[in-house]
Order: C-alpha cells, then structure tokens, then sequence
C-alpha cells in the first residue's frame, strides 16, 4: 500500500510538469490549429539555456525560469512569425504543411544544439537535487515538489491571463473564430505569435523545472513532444482544462507502470493510453468535461 | 458617410463585384437586396477590408478603407455583424459583448455602453453568464448585434439578420434595427428578405450577378415591376 501510494506521488508530481508542457501545446493547437511537433525540441533548447547559465555563470535553475521562458518566448514568436505564418498566405500549400514545419524546426533545433554541445548526456547538480523530506512514510522529493507547486502557478496565472484579460479573451476568440475576431478588431496574426510564444514559453518553464531531476541531451526533445503530444489527445484537443487532466493521468500511468510493470515499458504505457483513448473516447477528457 | 466607388472584388480568379458603386449618408437606413450569390456579403466582406479589391475604392468619412487592415476597420466607427452570426460560441454572452469594445473610447466605456446595449436587448441580460453558442438562434443573433454595437460604431452593417429564423423573429430583428437606427447610428443592411426590409429603409440598391442593377427609395423599389417579378412573385 505504501510502495503504492509513493508511486502515486511521484506519478502525480511529474504529472504537474507534465501539464504544463501539454497545456503549451495545447494553446498552439487551440489557436493555431495544428500540433506542434516541435515543442519537446523547444523544451531541450530551453533546458540547453539553463543549463549553461548554472555551468558557466553559476546560476540556480529556479532563478534561470526567468531567462529560459522569455527566451523561448520571443524565439517561438519569431518561428511563428517567419516561418509558420508565411505558409498560410500561400494558397497552393495546404496548411497541415505547418505541421511538416514544425517537424523540420525540432531537426534543425536538435542537431543544432547536438553541433554545439554534441550528444553527451548532462545534468545540473544541485545540492537539493536528491534531497527529500517524509511525511508519514511516503518521501516527497524537494526539486519535484517544488516543481509541482510552481507549474501549479504558472497553470493558475495562465488561466487568469485567458479568462480574465482582453489579451487573453482575445486569444480566446481568436481560438473559436478567426474572422469574428478581426471584425472585433483583434490582430489575429499578432495572436498567433504571441500564442505560440506562450506556448513555448511554457514548455520552457516545463523543461527548466525538470531539469534539476532530469538529465539532458539533444535527442531528450523527442519523448517530449510525444508526451505532449499524447497529453493533448487525452485532454481534447484545444481544451486547456483536459491538458491539465491529461498530463497527471499520464504522470501516474507512467509512474505505476515502471514500478509494477517495468521501467523501461514507462514509455510504451502512455502509447497505450493513447491508443485506448482514441478507441474508447475519441474526444478526450474534453468529451466528458465539456470544457 | 460611406462611399464605395466602381469597386470590383472578387476571390482569387473569380471576380463577384464589378464595378459597385454605392453610397450611405449621415443618418440614413440603407438596404442592399438580391439574391443568392448576387454578392451581397462580398460587399459586406469588402467594406470590411476582409476581400481585396481589384479596381475602385472604398471611402469612409473621406477616408480610404481599403488599405486599411481588416482588424483596424472598428477603428473608423464601423461595426460588422457577420452573416451566420459568428459569435464565439464557447464564451460567454458578457465576454461576447466585451470583446466588441476592445479598442479606444469603446474599452473605457465599456460599462455604459453594456447597460446600455441589455437595455435594448433585455433577454441579453438575463443570459449574460450563459454560453453564446448554447442559446436559440433569435438569441444569437441578438447578441451578434449587440456584439456589433458594443464599439460605439458610427455605422453598423447587418449582413443578412434575418438568416435562419422564423418569421416572427425576423420581424423582432428588424424592430430592433429601427430602434437602433432612431438612436442615431447609421444603418447598412444586407437582405433577402426584400418585401419588409424594403418596407422599413430609407434607401435600397437592387444587386444581380454582382452589378447593382436599381437604386431608390424603399417604398419606390416595392412598387417598381422589375422588383415585383424578380423578388416578390406578383
């Protein structure tokens, strides 16, 4: 019961982070109608940044959060801008091609960061990194705990931002109806950089928060992207609320299934899931949420 | 106020307007009628700036519309209520009417301007925190219109209000648009309910095939022949 419970801990803490890079994705599918294949790749860029501000500047993970997101905020921006809104002015490219961008913009990232770094595994050892505290007998791990409350508020704010401001309505709007909205005079191509700006933004977050419990290399975007990418299947797509729901569910099917199946099937189970997910309910969490 | 002069428009290679000229004084109801395809929300869609224009212009208060980017058209004092509606629908009424005063004097009004807008549309008031797109259609496009006059506007179009419901709601849409007109906001309205629309305007352009073929007064239009077969089956 304990062993059980632990797990159920663990699996709902890294579920946390894991909402936060679904939501990230699920905000560009919202918007932008496409998935994002980038952003596992953006997440790793952004674990890159911090992880050379506390290489070679000494500088703690938690306080590289307000390097890394805005960095990959204005680069998301920029990709949005230069790369992915161009496609949709012409006509002759249908604009799934988007979606074949973004594979191309993981690539071009990946092998990038592999050029300068090369593919050696790294990690940010901190003092805290394996420190632990107990309550009863069930240990909670500092970095993952403090990782969890943070992508909490990072969520929060983010829900604030899209239900309560007008840049956030409009982004909404934007979401559910693209030629309302410019009569309503929002800027939808503007929003759209901003959206995936955010997107990526949160990813970042994701990835920075990780980092003092996880190690990086260049090909760690990968199993990312998928993971987001099933976190927004699970959830329904373009719902914010399923992402949240999505990414514990898949952080404690991963964590209950390295412990009581094995450890290296931890990635196959959220395959599974996803299989299961879009036999059984094809809509998503959304589908019974409704939001 | 409006002017629109020899404008051909079209999307991609099949060109709709050709040379449409119209225009809409200070105060004035002005009514566009036609039939299907005839182009009646390519107008609507070109004034807005959402359709380019291949010859002609667009003046708005001697001002050109045309170059101006579609989502700084609500700048200038212009309100589109879209064909079908078009409202959010995952959002609520009040967030609905919100995000038709973001810019300006609209947004620092916002308040005023929402008491004011549920006072024309009581049945607003009440479903305020109700999600648009889970209302009946009369409803919908209430909140549309609403929508449309939350920014203050100089000059509201209607593109085709009456679409989709019954005839007595219809009627009720086209009351509001007198009573909203009375409140001295200028009206341009796209129809094809063309016996009632002709009935309340103050002027009507008759659009076939993309030309506007007959322009005068509402009641002038309901009793000229070519109208009569064309439209009224008499």
């Amino acid at each position: 019961m304990e062993m059980f419970i632990q797990t159920l801990v663990a699996g709902i803490l890294i579920g946390g982070v894991y909402a936060l890079i679904g939501i990230g994705m699920t905000l560009i599918m919202g918007v932008m109608r496409i998935i994002n294949l980038a952003h596992g790749q953006l997440m790793m860029v952004a674990m890159y940044i911090t992880f050379v501000l506390y290489q070679f500047l000494n500088i703690d993970p938690y306080f590289a959060l307000l390097v890394a997101p805005p960095a990959l905020f204005l680069i998301g921006a920029a990709i949005q801008r230069y790369l992915l809104n161009p496609l949709i002015k012409i006509e002759s490219i249908i604009p799934e091609n988007q979606v074949l961008m973004t594979v191309g913009i993981g690539i071009v990232l990946t092998e990038t960061i592999r050029f300068m770094f090369s593919s050696d595994y790294k990690s940010v050892k901190t003092s805290y990194s394996t420190a632990t505290f107990n309550i009863g007998a069930i240990s909670w791990n500092v970095p993952m705990v403090v990782a969890f409350i943070l992508a909490v508020v990072l969520t929060a704010s983010l829900f604030f931002f899209l239900l309560k401001t007008d840049v956030g309505k409009s982004v909404r709007a934007t979401a559910q109806n693209k030629d309302a909205a410019m009569i309503m005079g929002i800027n939808a191509e503007w929003i759209t950089q901003l959206t995936y700006g955010l997107g990526a933004a949160m990813a970042a977050a994701g990835g920075t928060l990780l980092l003092p419990i996880y190690y990086l290399f260049p090909d760690v975007g990968g199993p990312f992207t998928l993971k987001a990418f099933i976190i927004t299947i699970l959830g329904g797509l373009g719902s914010a609320v399923g992402a949240i729901m999505g990414g514990l569910v898949l952080g404690v099917a991963e964590s209950l299934g390295a412990t009581y199946i094995s450890m290296a099937l931890k990635d196959a189970i959220g395959m599974v899931i996803f299989l299961l997910v879009l036999v059984f309910l094809p809509g998503g969490l959304k589908q019974l949420t409704k939001v | 106020m409006l002017r629109v002069e020899h404008v051909d428009a079209g999307y991609g290679d099949v060109q709709v307007l050709w040379d449409v000229s119209f225009h809409v004084a200070e105060n004035e109801f002005v009514v566009l009628v036609g039939a299907n395809g005839a182009g009646k929300s390519t107008i609507m869609r070109t004034i807005s700036s959402m359709v380019p224009i291949s010859g002609g212009q667009v003046l708005f208060q001697g001002q050109r519309l045309d170059r101006v980017a579609p989502y700084r058209i609500v700048e200038h004092g212009i309100a589109h209520v879209p064909e079908a509606r078009q409202l959010f629908p995952e959002m609520t009424v009040a967030e609905n009417l919100e995000l038709g005063s973001l810019k300006g004097g609209a947004k620092t009004q916002r308040k005023q301007t929402m008491e004011w807008v549920f006072e024309l549309f009581p049945r607003l008031r009440e479903r305020r925190k109700q999600l648009a797109g889970t209302m009946s259609g009369g409803e919908q496009q209430m909140c549309a219109i609403a929508r449309g006059l939350m920014s203050k506007p100089k000059l509201i179009m209607f593109d085709e209000p009456s679409l989709g419901l019954s005839p007595l709601l219809t009627q009720e849409i086209f009351r509001l648009a007198l009573k909203i007109h009375k409140e001295g906001i200028t009206i341009l309205m796209v129809e094809q309910n063309v016996k009632q629309t002709l009935g309340i305007c103050d002027r009507a352009y008759v659009l076939e095939n993309g030309k506007i073929v007959l322009e005068g007064k509402g009641k002038e239009l309901l009793e000229n022949e070519q109208v009569k077969q064309a439209f009224l089956g008499i």
